[in-house]
């Protein structure tokens, strides 16, 4: 959410944007495109764009890995490090 | 202790039985008040070292010095109570009038008042129905803060990058939050491990949540998008850790986003009110934090497939629309080649109208040519043209004095006494013919005309005048001839003439008007007249 209003112009915004607005503006584009609105120009650009905001949903998805840590409770401060978390 | 010297009387003092019958006055120690005193305040307080004592709060005070005062009662006794500074600030509860409570600590004397009291150490509501009070009291409390306003509720990260999970790090609930979310959304999970129970478990919980909303973006820990304070079910004394309202005050604060999932659904405490989300359970809370990875990814791939088959779409119709458009285009080649056909033609059609054009210009200037004639030429001409002239007079001449004899002999045929001699003959025959008929017809005629001419001959015999006369009338007649019919025309003396049947009398008016009379007198002599006449009448 934070990271949701990357922008709807240019293509390098897409690395900056969360997952949920890429999805977002990808089923826009979708939409919009069935719907046959626009130039051609437009309609490929679209595509473009389309393309890079599934890649990047894609890769947002690959990276999801499980890890569990467990933070290791300082006396005082912030916690500086984590051990890992045995169930 | 100090008072080491007055060790050995308490240890007699303990026994009083043992010696009371037989030492009766004069062996009894003598205590002075301010040892029995610390005497009473040892035995009090190594005996009564850790106590739970149930009663009903009376009179509770904070004195100024943060030291709180109150009294423990039950029906028939009363107890003071102080509660230190220090001990005062991490009860649990805060001491109120009538609250029934179970408080622990130790008994201990205050010699100078002759007053024993219980010194404090952890306070907790006796009963459910106690609990729930103070519950509600703090409810209400916090509500209106506008702790538990929606406004305040911050929306959750839809794909978090990293969990903070808050709950014991043994036992089921954690288990199931990481089971939940490795089964939806593997992602990298925090664990702060807490007490989630007793007195140390509000601190602890407090201080977790601070302490994941004090880490830094670029910490060597890395902070959460996401927050879930958890634990597994219980009695509402077991879950009391998330009434606390230390605990609940933490959640409001926290900046990142927290789910709260404590006991089960039934169980709501007071972090549920406080924080962004509440689950019913630790695994909902999974399963609110993450979504499900393979449907994001169904999502995405169907996604990838309609954005392919849209495009493909457009640019399918936009090839077919472009080949449509090219055939009203026609082949540029074929449009080139035609139009250098039409060069050509033009060109040879150029060529020709130019090849015409000089073809002609050369034939006009030949017979431009061919007409300039030479002047010796043009004399010759005129010679032949002067004596051409002379031929055609001489025989114009001839020609037509030819044409005129012609002309005249054509007459001449035409003129033959024949014809007339017949015209003659015929005419004769015709004249000869018409005089026969003109005399017949004017002998007949004249016949004809005699005939009727002696008829009228004889009816104007019958009738003339002369017969009348006869009859005795007279014609009277001026010197003229003119026969007088009027009176008025005889004037007197004129001489007049009278005819009779058998000859004329001359006579002369006698009067002008009495002659009348006497003229009348003939007309009765026309009565005979008139009776001879009958028949002939109609002539006059």
């Amino acid at each position: 959410m934070s990271d949701n209003d990357g922008g709807k112009n240019g293509g390098n915004d897409i690395e900056s944007l969360g997952f949920e607005a890429a999805l977002q503006e990808l089923e826009g584009i979708v939409e919009r495109l069935e719907q046959g609105q626009g130039s051609l120009d437009d309609a490929i650009a679209a595509y473009e764009r389309g393309a890079a905001l599934k890649q990047h949903c894609q890769k947002k998805l690959d990276e999801a890995r499980m890890k569990v840590e467990r933070i290791r409770v300082p006396e005082a401060g912030a916690p500086s490090e984590t051990e890992a978390f045995d169930t | 202790m100090e008072d080491s010297p007055f060790a050995p009387p308490p240890t007699d003092a303990r026994d009083p039985s043992e010696g009371q019958p037989n030492n009766a006055p004069g062996n009894l120690p003598e205590y002075s008040v301010s040892e029995i005193s610390q005497a009473l305040k040892r035995t009090v307080e190594s005996t009564f070292d850790r106590v739970r004592v149930r009663g009903e709060i009376s009179r509770p005070t904070r004195a100024a010095s943060g030291h709180v005062y109150l009294t423990l009662k039950d029906d028939k006794s009363v107890l003071d109570g102080i509660c230190w500074r220090g001990q005062a600030q991490r009860l649990s509860i805060q001491p109120e009038e009538g609250m029934e409570v179970i408080c622990v600590g130790k008994l201990t004397t205050y010699p100078g008042r002759s007053k024993y009291q219980i010194v404090i150490e952890s306070m907790e509501l006796a009963g459910e129905g106690a609990l729930l009070k103070l519950l509600e009291e703090r409810k209400r409390r916090l509500a209106a803060e506008g702790l538990f306003d929606d406004a305040r509720k911050r929306p959750l990260p839809y794909l978090p990058k990293v969990i903070g999970v808050v709950t014991s790090p043994t036992g089921a609930v954690i288990r199931d939050i990481l089971h939940r979310l490795v089964d939806r959304y593997p992602v990298h999970v925090l664990v702060w491990p807490v007490l989630v129970q007793g007195e140390a478990a509000k601190d602890q919980v407090s201080a977790a949540i601070r302490g994941f909303n004090a880490l830094g973006n670029d910490g060597p820990v890395p902070r959460p998008d996401l927050l879930i304070v958890a634990r597994g079910g219980g009695s509402l004394e077991d879950l009391w850790t998330f009434n606390e309202e230390e605990v609940a005050r933490a959640a409001a604060e926290s900046e990142i986003p927290l789910i709260s999932a404590v006991g089960h659904e039934t169980d709501t405490t007071l972090i549920d009110f406080v924080s962004d989300r509440r689950a019913p359970t630790p695994t909902a809370a999974a399963e609110i934090a993450v979504p499900v990875r393979a449907d994001l990814i169904a999502r995405v791939m169907e996604n990838e497939t309609r954005l392919f088959h849209a495009v493909t779409r457009r640019l399918g119709e936009a090839g077919t629309h472009l080949t449509g458009l090219a055939r009203g285009l026609g082949d540029p080649r074929q449009l080139i080649e035609s139009r250098a056909q039409a060069v050509d033609y033009a060109w040879s059609a150029i060529g020709g109208a130019i090849d015409r054009r000089v073809e002609r210009l050369g034939l006009h200037l030949t017979g431009m040519a061919g007409r300039l004639v030479s002047p010796a030429q043009q004399i010759e001409r005129f010679g032949d043209r002067v004596k051409s002239a002379t031929e055609r007079l001489g025989i114009a001449g001839q020609t037509r004095l030819r044409r005129a004899e012609e002309h005249l002999a054509h007459l001449g045929t035409r003129l033959s006494p024949l014809r007339i001699d017949r015209a003659i003959t015929d005419g004769a025959r015709e004249a000869d013919r018409l005089g026969h008929a003109l005399d017949a017809s004017a002998t007949r005629r004249i016949d004809d005309l005699t005939a009727r001419l002696s008829a009228l001959d004889r009816v104007l015999e019958s009738n003339s005048f002369e017969r009348t006369l006869e009859r005795g009338f007279v014609l009277v007649r001026d010197a003229d001839g003119t026969p007088i019919t009027q009176a008025a025309n005889a004037v007197a003396g004129q001489t007049v003439g009278l005819r009779f049947q058998d000859g004329e009398r001359a006579a002369v008016i006698d009067g002008e008007g009495s002659g009348g009379k006497p003229k009348a007198k003939p007309k009765p002599k026309e009565k005979p007249k008139a009776k001879p006449a009958t028949g002939q009448e109609s002539l006059f």
